[in-house]
């Protein structure tokens, strides 16, 4: 006889309720509203602020996102709003939700409430304090000590121990070692396992890439989150909760907008006409393109201009070194590291193998995901059908790569100068380095007759890519002390 | 190594002499290859492309061909090869997507000949036809694979893997127009190289990227191909479709595989990443490697037999830069250290044992077991009679030997598992309830031992005197008593180890022989007791030549409680829940200072230490005033061991959950582990499933406790479609219905769910029961005869 008890999460959200079904109303909170008890509301318009809601929640969405919507609730207890703006690539959202469900929920190493607590430190690297405050409440019903939540200083050594490699790949992967990997593995009290580390590894990856997603989408807080609601009622003058108004392309600059498409779709073609010609380009060139690229990319640095957020401090007291953060490492002066050469330290070859070994589900999850976003297209560009985008996809891949310092001998970076527009540019750079710092004015400035389900798309490839990266530089470290 | 052998092998003409030798390389290898006439071989990688001759002691660097201030990335090699039909020629494939061939004949410093631009992505392979001079083919990661004729400029044919990158090409060595090409999807392709619009055939040989392939030297229809999934497959390819013969399973994923020359069944391989080790495996023998080189400290990236018909001189280059010239003679064999005979118990006693049919049969005049009444099953392999190289015995017999149905019964074992209770009542009770479960099924000396542990660590004034009686006395051979002491010795308040092993030590003088009607031993210090009223002595004697008494079972007597029915209590917590082990100190002390009433009732406890013979003799009286429970704990502990060390498991990890934080301390975290994982293994073996889950979860192990927390995933159809559910919840992606709906009152099951694994039907737990009192169909009425087991 199989006796089970299926366990049911009662904690559901309304927020996630309503969300998931934008036409009802909840009958009960109308009755409550009556009873004189105060309803918070919702602060911004649907799950992100750069996206008008209208384009995330269609009426009568098509059944893949559906599913995976319905999936997402019945094992959480609600849909939260990465889930819903993930929903316009269902078939990225089912893999990504899976990976992170095994990541957070299933069988592994490490106990539940420590996944969720490097979960939060990995976030708070970046100050993405819709992630830090999410992690939160799962970390308390995990069954976490409340203690830990006051800072750093008050989890276990071994926790804090982690604090140096997530501080490095947070910002300068290519900065981790051996060494760094050793001293969290050497034996002593506060050890780590190797099979540990690993899933620590992979869970710290995963929300640094995640936490340049919420900002590089302006995820808005859930409901239930400081922020997220008030109390007083809408004023009418408000609108800039409502994205949606100022968002569209004026008239005046939509031609540009417009020509913009046009010379992308051109350079494309160019290239790759080019490509079966173009044999001149000597090898010292292709050397110095991609030198070019990195360097650069100094020059790309979002402006600073951006005053100085100040910081809940229930997300900083998870931070020690607030002012490490990405820099470039080409700076004059400095001695640089040696690239990363791709073909020597590949996903598929020599990642995928060292970690299905440690950590095997997730092996196989990672390497679908990374897979899937990197071969996801539609075949559109703006308002082309038809269109073969993988060079543009390989580019933004590739030039991610280029900015922590992996280059792919096989690849010609003046591509991505062909490609990739100053704007976009500035806008990848800053998402994936300096997430905290992303506007919704750099969101609508690059490719602005692109639709959203395309600027989201171009996110999952800085996501994935960023994550990768890190991941290829945390993984090269493990194999070297192995050997 | 110990001894480098010396091999010479002639081979029509040249001879190959060497030895087991290496070279550092300035860089990490990705690549080698060797000249056809086995005395060069190139070795090419991101920072070194050189040629070494093969010396009979040494490799020499004859060339290096990578040279220049800043050399370029068509240097940087991913794979080289050299022509197996022109000694000048070699091509190499270079990470940025070039092809270049080299002529070694030029006089130029720059030996570079053609250079091929074609690819968009890095080329993972590049191969030469075995007959045909001028025809090389690549295979690159950008999915295309291109065939070029070397007086051309520019490939005569490009075959499109539909955009899956392709590892490696490898033309069959005896179909002139064929090659084998694997994709990084799994797939392996069969191309003909006029048919450049079509594959031949292509089938899926493994999961994830097929990193390599082989065609066998002699045998056309042979492919061997290694894939990331860590396996070595063996393809005959003869048939219309591609059929596995044979598969390897290695530790790793397989980097290279190269079938060993003039061996039918021989095949090298080395992985890609965390495995440094070449092994050579008999395709027939998956299971262990037949040779093993393990002299590269990193991941070794290419092996090449040194001569086309020669076995035993393999090259190697790795990523730790060094090249290896490795004999086999000299390779380290696994199976000499694997042991090939197998012994195992089952749980009631009846013994298997496996081993090489030669050492059975030579011993063929033993004198047969008493209780081997089945016939011994043999397990034959014919072997190959052509096979010419080491000879392999593979034939094995099994022999099962059955014990005495009597002796071997383990009927008590599972008794006492389900009888005892473990937690939730207070210690005295649990021990009374334990000793008398122990007492029905005649083990009386655990049920001594219950009703000392009890006395020793609770207030003996509520004891009840009937649990007192129990002696040994049935034992009936007499038991040496070779150490006894009273520790109304010992001075009051002293408590500690070091003073109890000197007591020993000092009343070691008394050896009392103990007849089976004797009920009390009194030493002369001993007098005080005598005043006692109740006479109530304990000892305890090892009574190692009467097993028979000791474990046998009380048949006539059935059990005085009958089971009900009740629902089995829940082992793991629905939640995970924090426990707190609240530190045992407080509740010890107040133990201690508990003031005791019946200062003239006086016991005797003895209690046998494991190594000898030997009766503790505590006066009752000196306890109540002075001793703390501590004071026993190393004895306590000494008796678990003793019960541990008589493979009476059960007894010991029962007693460490009564006893808890009293006794944990004393006993070091392995030890407890093991008992505990032996104990929980015995019950899973008798399915005592319920009882090993509470186990478990009162074990206050933590490695133990995490146990119930691992693999609690449950694979459950949907009860509409039948097929399985793959995602989470209730609801059915496929039916779009929610799944655990009750068969009876069609409600959400929410919490106890119990369903039959044939029709995937089932409801709420007490409905299902209530129905199946009156029929024995599924209540949905599918036909279905529901069987819950």
């Amino acid at each position: 006889m199989i006796v089970a008890g299926s366990d049911c999460r009662s904690s559901c959200s309304c927020a996630g309720l309503k969300d998931y079904f934008p036409g009802e109303n909840c009958g009960t909170l109308r009755n409550n509203e009556d009873r004189g008890i105060k309803i918070p509301r919702q602060l911004g318009r649907g799950p992100s602020s750069f996206i008008p809601v209208e384009e995330i929640l269609k009426e009568g969405a098509e059944s893949a996102p559906r599913r995976l919507f319905i999936e997402a609730f019945v094992s959480t207890g609600r849909v939260d709003n990465i889930i819903i703006v993930l929903g316009l690539h269902p078939e990225y959202l089912s893999c990504f939700w899976k990976t992170q469900y095994l990541l957070l929920r299933m069988d592994g190493p490490l106990p539940y409430h420590k996944r969720h607590y490097i979960a939060i430190m990995a976030a708070a690297r970046h100050q993405c304090s819709y992630l830090v405050g999410f992690h939160m409440g799962e970390f308390l019903q995990a069954g976490g000590d409340p203690e830990w939540l006051q800072g750093l200083h008050c989890a276990p050594q071994k926790l804090r121990n982690l604090n140096e490699i997530n501080k490095i790949l947070a910002h300068r992967p290519w900065l981790i070692t051996k060494e760094h990997i050793e001293a969290l593995l050497k034996t002593g009290e506060n050890s780590w396992s190797l099979a540990e580390l690993i899933q620590a590894l992979v869970l710290l990856t995963h929300y640094h890439s995640l936490a340049s997603f919420v900002f590089g989408c302006g995820v808005n807080p859930e409901i239930d989150q400081e922020g997220g609601h008030a109390f007083w009622p809408p004023s009418p003058r408000s609108c800039d909760s409502s994205p949606a108004s100022d968002d569209g392309v004026n008239s005046s600059n939509g031609k540009d907008a417009m020509q913009e498409v046009e010379v992308l779709m051109e350079r494309m073609k160019l290239l790759q006409e080019c490509q079966l010609e173009e044999e001149g380009v000597t090898q010292e060139e292709m050397e110095t393109r991609f030198e070019l690229e990195k360097t650069e990319s100094l020059l790309v640095a979002p402006s600073v201009d951006i005053a100085e957020h100040t910081l809940p401090p229930n997300v900083l007291c998870f931070v020690e070194d607030p002012e490490f953060s990405y820099k470039d490492f080409m700076r004059r002066g400095e001695q640089a590291p040696p690239t990363f050469r791709a073909q020597d330290y590949t996903w598929e070859d020599h990642g995928y193998s060292l970690i299905n070994r440690l950590y095997p589900d997730v092996g196989q999850l990672l390497d679908k995901k990374f897979q899937v976003v990197y071969n996801l297209t539609y075949n559109t560009i703006a308002m082309h059908h038809g269109v073969d985008t993988s060079m543009l996809r390989r580019a933004i891949w590739n030039y991610v790569h280029c900015v922590f310092g992996i280059r792919y001998d096989d690849y010609d970076y003046g591509e991505v100068n062909q490609l990739l527009e100053l704007s976009l540019k500035i806008y990848i750079k800053t998402v994936d380095c300096y997430p905290e710092r992303a506007t919704k004015r750099m969101y609508t400035r690059f490719w602005r007759h692109f639709k959203h389900s395309e600027k989201v798309h171009i996110n999952l490839l800085l996501l994935e890519a960023r994550m990768q990266a890190a991941l290829l530089y945390a993984l090269r470290a493990i194999t070297r002390y192995m050997t | 190594m110990e001894k480098m052998a010396r091999v010479t092998t002639a081979l029509g003409g040249n001879t190959i002499t060497g030895r087991t030798m290496f070279c550092h390389l300035d860089a990490p290898a990705n690549a080698i290859s060797v000249c056809r006439d086995a005395a060069q071989v190139v070795v090419a990688g991101r920072n070194i492309f050189k040629i070494y001759s093969i010396e009979e002691d040494q490799f020499l660097e004859k060339l290096n061909l990578r040279f220049g201030r800043k050399p370029s990335l068509n240097f940087s090699c991913a794979d080289v090869v050299w022509h197996q039909m022109d000694e000048n020629l070699l091509a190499t494939a270079a990470t940025n997507g070039v092809v270049v061939t080299w002529n070694l004949g030029k006089p130029s410093r720059n030996k570079q000949d053609q250079l091929f631009t074609e690819h968009k992505r890095t080329v993972n392979k590049v191969c030469f036809h075995p007959t045909e001079v001028y025809m090389l083919l690549s295979g690159s990661q950008d999915g295309y694979m291109k065939c070029f004729d070397l007086r051309k400029k520019d490939s005569v044919s490009t075959f499109s893997g539909q955009s899956e990158s392709v590892r490696d090409v490898q033309f069959s060595i005896r179909d002139y127009f064929t090659f084998a090409a694997t994709f990084e999807n799994g797939n392996v392709q069969l191309w003909d190289i006029r048919r450049p619009d079509r594959y031949e055939r292509m089938f899926t040989a493994h999961n994830g990227p097929v990193f390599c392939c082989d065609w066998h030297p002699e045998d056309r229809g042979w492919l061997a191909t290694g894939g990331r999934d860590k396996m070595v497959k063996v393809w005959d390819m003869n048939t219309n479709r591609a059929k596995e013969i044979y598969c390897v399973q290695t530790i790793a994923s397989v980097a290279r595989v190269k079938w060993r020359p003039e061996c039918k069944h021989h095949i090298a391989t080395c992985s890609m990443m965390v495995d440094h080790n070449i092994y050579v495996w008999d395709v027939r023998r998956p299971y262990i490697p037949s040779a093993m080189f393990e002299e590269h400290k990193d991941v070794t990236t290419g092996i090449v037999w040194r001569h086309l018909h020669d076995p035993y001189f393999l090259l190697s280059g790795s990523k730790d830069s060094t090249l290896y010239q490795h004999i086999f003679k000299d390779a380290s064999q696994p199976i000499d250290r694997a042991n090939p005979e197998g012994l195992c118990y089952s749980l009631f006693g009846d013994l298997a044992f496996a081993a090489k049919e030669s050492l059975i049969s030579s011993d063929s005049n033993r004198k047969p077991y008493i209780g081997d009444r089945r016939h011994p099953i043999f397990f034959k392999r014919k072997l190959d009679p052509t096979e010419q190289f080491e000879y392999i015995s593979s034939s094995s017999a099994l022999s099962v030997f059955e014990t005495d149905i009597e002796s071997g019964s383990m009927d008590w074992f599972v008794r006492t598992a389900k009888q005892y209770a473990l937690a939730g009542r207070p210690l005295a009770e649990l021990c009374d309830h334990n000793a008398k479960v122990a007492k029905e099924l005649d083990r009386n000396q655990v049920a001594q031992t219950w009703t000392m542990i009890r006395i020793i660590y609770s207030s003996p004034g509520t004891m009840p005197s009937t649990n007192l009686n129990h002696s040994m006395g049935k034992s009936s051979s007499n038991l040496p008593l070779m150490n006894s002491f009273n520790l109304k010795d010992i001075a009051p308040g002293i408590g500690n180890e070091s003073r109890l092993e000197r007591n020993k030590g000092e009343n070691r003088v008394e050896n009392i022989l103990m007849d089976s009607s004797s009920s009390l031993i009194n030493n002369d210090e001993n007098e005080e007791t005598e005043g006692s009223d109740v006479p109530a002595d304990y000892f305890l004697g090892d009574v190692e030549g009467d097993e028979d008494e000791l474990y046998m079972m009380d048949h006539e007597n059935p059990h005085a409680e009958e089971q009900e029915y009740i629902l089995p209590q829940e082992a793991f917590p629905l939640r995970h829940e924090i426990v707190d082990n609240p530190s045992a100190l407080d509740h010890l002390q107040d133990k201690a200072d508990s003031p005791h009433v019946s200062g003239n009732e006086a016991e005797t406890v003895s209690l046998t230490p494991v190594e000898s013979f030997s009766l503790i003799s505590i006066s009752h009286s000196l306890y109540d005033n002075r001793l703390p429970p501590d004071f026993f704990n190393p004895i306590v502990r000494d008796m678990l061991l003793f019960y541990a060390e008589q493979g009476d498991v059960q007894m010991a990890a029962s007693v460490l959950i009564v006893l808890g934080d009293r006794i944990r301390r004393e006993i070091d975290e392995q030890t407890q582990e093991h008992w505990y994982t032996s104990y929980v293994d015995l019950l899973q073996r008798f399915q005592l499933w319920n009882i090993s889950n509470e186990v478990i979860k009162l074990s206050t192990c933590r490695t133990i406790n995490c146990l119930n927390q691992a693999s609690t995933t449950l694979h459950i159809n949907c009860s509409n479609c039948k097929r399985p559910m793959s995602n989470k919840g209730w609801i059915c992606d496929r039916c779009r219905q929610c799944a655990s709906m009750c068969a009876v009152c069609h409600h959400v099951v929410k919490g106890l769910f119990v369903w039959c694994q044939g029709c995937s039907h089932g409801g709420h737990l007490q409905h299902i029961m209530k129905w199946l009192e009156t029929s024995s169909h599924c209540p949905t009425g599918c036909g279905h005869l529901c069987e819950y087991t």
